[in-house]
């Protein structure tokens, strides 16, 4: 333990600012999948462990896309939407035949899947990791906001995945595509009774989780090591994102995933040798109090 | 490229024996079939040698070019008539980098497929499983891939027909801390931080350089330790924690993908323009490729390098393997090639494959070798594990020739040290 360093960062304005927004990049990039996984559980019903999956295939595709074209506008678009589709594939292949199925069996689905699009990399893009390379618009120094660091790509990260947040919120809460969704949730058979086609929507949304996924792993490829099983190591996070915050729960997601990202950030300076297991002890400490997560609905 | 092979198309010395012993039971039979055995003995003439190494998941890339670099050097082998006039038949199997599998590999390889010499191409874990092997079943062991001191310097862990032809870490430590005490000392670097993976290796190591960079300037300090996770995907609390902490170096051990993606990270942050920066594994040809943007003036211990000895044999090795196989060989592959050469002398010497008599030979066996650093490479008797290999550092650029130039590590020095060591080990 390392009080002292976690204390003196507290008291400079500049080490509060760096870890921070680093804190936040964590955060923002695990929200981005833990969201998706959030969205499918709350309307799917299934716990998708192949989720990490999906951020791999984004990472792969706009590495890609970017060594083609040189274009990291088009290699993110290719990303997001290369990975919707993959994922609307597997959607329709596998996940819709396993929907109300026995959990021992959705995992065993989503493990296989995890088997498989690992060797599907390795045999498409080769067992050696990759590295992207940060595109040339962000090649910065990084800026000195009242004396903190902080580097523009992360800047633009945490944008996007801001913009995400706020579209994401108020499709869900403002449009009838997200009524539907929401009533889809709730309760299917009689939203599918009313006329509206159940199929195509599990599609869309599984999809749509999917692209959430995808861009971040597209965000992250430029800064991350791309390689097979990278989507593991996310995965772990990811659900412990959505268990603080509450399985189903858009808010809890972003609220979760922030505060892993600041628990390891701070954490760092002050539990140097302890800092995986500080995230564990948050969410025994948060399912103590709050057995359905901090934004968790009580189920019926 | 494989060569794990069914019994049954070369029969092996065991199968002769049980044969004769199956015709003999037949009675006197014909004189016809009694020339069976000699058939299979003329057959027999080829030596398999078993190489247990990591094929699959993350590390695989390790493996397969430790592979790559036996295969290459067998054939230059088998050229010249094989090993004591035996052409050499290689089976190769993967352990998945496990200890067990490892063991249970080996014994298959010696029991079943009649292997009677091991090239043990595991990563530490699993070589000290083999080693236990090695001291039950008798076969004549090369390990080529564990760098863990210990497995040659404890002499509890010795035993006569077990060879270790691999750099060593605490050879890499003294020489890594005296070239760091070297420019530590010209510009005045006393504040140091480390980041390191959290296990066995990043630990020792760190530990051990360190403790020779503080014998050799004992004015440096270490102000900031971090041990993140191997296969980590993201180091930004490590990096902000490194800002915060502003050190004048690092020492970082963090190798493959786990490198890219701190370099990465890092200069985000700025980190590498305000502190040196000392990553051991940095001028491996995995990562110098891979990496896209390589921050200037990175200090690194070489791992293979065509650069280093400046040598025409050495670069001539690298491009042969490269044209092979389509990408610079790996640490790994110096490693296993220089055991290969090692047996095809030491069964040169001893004029036979028998197992005791090669073992015989390769005690204080000096061979020529593109990774010597003077062409030469010696397998120390005492402690039956190489010296006077290629051992210096360097600073990286981001394209060929990667590391212009490096200064060579004293080996003087090292065994100087090295000894020291074991002495405070009680290994001596």
């Amino acid at each position: 333990m390392d009080l002292d360093a976690l204390f003196s960062c507290f008291a400079s304005a500049s080490c509060v600012i760096t870890q921070a927004t680093s804190g936040f990049i964590i955060g923002m990039l695990l929200f981005l999948v833990a969201v998706g996984l959030t969205l499918i559980f709350g309307i799917l019903k299934v716990v998708n462990f192949s989720h990490g999956v999906f951020y791999m295939v984004g990472a792969y595709l706009t590495l890609t896309v970017f060594q083609a074209t040189e274009s990291f506008t088009l290699a993110l678009v290719a990303g997001g939407l290369g990975t919707a589709l993959v994922g609307w594939l597997v959607e329709r292949l596998f996940m819709s035949r396993i929907y109300g199925a026995d959990s021992l069996m959705q995992i065993l689905v989503c493990y296989a899947l995890i088997l498989i699009f690992d060797d599907l990399v390795r045999m498409i893009w080769g067992a050696e990791f990759r590295s992207m390379g940060m595109p040339s618009t962000f090649q910065l120094p990084p800026l000195f906001i009242f004396g903190g660091v902080v580097p523009p790509y992360y800047l633009f990260v945490i944008a996007v995945a801001a913009l995400i947040a706020v579209v994401l919120g108020l499709v869900v809460s403002r449009t009838r595509a997200g009524k539907i969704v929401r009533a889809a949730a709730h309760n299917a058979p009689m939203v599918s009774a009313l006329g509206v086609n159940t199929t195509v929507v599990y599609g869309l949304v599984f999809a749509a989780g999917c692209m959430l996924a995808g861009l971040a792993g597209a965000l992250a490829a430029p800064v991350r090591s791309v390689t097979p099983g990278m989507g593991f190591s996310i995965l772990i996070e990811s659900f412990i994102v959505t268990v603080i915050g509450g399985m189903g729960s858009i808010v809890g997601a972003l609220v979760g995933a922030l505060l892993i990202g600041l628990l390891r950030t701070f954490g760092a300076l002050g539990f140097p040798l302890f800092n995986e297991g500080l995230m564990y002890i948050f969410m025994v400490v948060v399912l103590v109090a709050r057995p359905t997560g901090l934004f968790g609905k009580e189920t019926a | 490229m494989s060569t794990d092979k069914t019994r049954g198309g070369h029969p092996t010395a065991s199968d002769a024996v049980s044969r004769r012993s199956a015709l003999a039971l037949a009675g006197s039979a014909a004189l016809v079939t009694v020339a069976a055995p000699w058939v299979a003995r003329a057959q027999a003439k080829t030596i398999r040698i078993g190489m247990p190494t990591i094929l699959s998941g993350r590390v695989a890339t390790l493996g397969i070019s430790s592979r790559n670099a036996v295969m290459m050097e067998v054939e230059k082998v088998n050229a010249a008539g094989g090993l004591a006039g035996r052409p050499i038949e290689m089976v190769v199997r993967d352990s998945k980098g496990q200890p067990q599998e490892a063991a249970r590999v080996v014994r298959e390889l010696v029991n079943t497929d009649g292997c009677e010499i091991i090239i043990d191409a595991e990563a530490s874990s699993a070589a000290f499983a083999v080693h236990e092997v090695a001291r039950d079943l008798g076969m004549l062991t090369i390990h080529t891939c564990s760098e863990t001191s210990q497995l040659s310097a404890d002499p509890k862990l010795r035993i006569p027909n077990a060879f270790r032809c691999v750099r060593q870490g605490v050879h890499d430590s003294v020489a890594g801390a005296a070239y760091a005490a070297k420019i530590a000392k010209e510009k005045g670097l006393k504040k140091w931080a480390t980041c390191s993976p959290d296990y066995a290796y990043g630990r020792d190591t760190t530990a051990e350089f360190i403790y020779y960079l503080k014998q050799f300037v004992p004015e440096v300090e270490v102000i900031s330790e971090s041990w993140p996770k191997l296969f980590q995907p993201d180091y930004t609390e490590t990096i902000t924690k490194l800002l915060q902490a502003n050190p004048q170096a690092i020492y970082s051990c963090i190798w493959g993908g786990d490198l890219t993606a701190f370099i990465d990270q890092g200069n985000l942050y700025g980190v590498f323009g305000k502190a040196a920066f000392f990553a051991v594994n940095m001028a491996d040809y995995t990562v110098l490729t891979a990496v896209k943007n390589l921050p200037a003036g990175v200090h690194s211990g070489n791992r293979y390098i065509k650069t280093f000895p400046t040598t025409p044999q050495n670069a001539a090795w690298g491009d042969a393997y490269r044209q092979k196989y389509n990408e610079y060989p790996t640490n790994w592959s110096w490693e296993n090639a220089a055991a290969v050469n090692f047996l095809a002398e030491a069964a040169k010497k001893a004029g036979s494959t028998d197992g005791k008599k090669m073992s015989e030979a390769l005690k204080g066996l000096t061979i020529d070798s593109p990774f010597g650093m003077n062409g030469k490479i010696t397998m120390r008797a005492e402690d039956q594990t190489i010296v006077d290999y290629a051992i210096g550092w360097g600073t990286t650029i981001p394209k060929e020739p990667y590391m212009p130039n490096v200064t060579p590590g004293d080996w003087k020095q090292i065994v100087e040290y090295e000894t020291a060591w074991k002495k405070s080990k009680g290994y001596l």
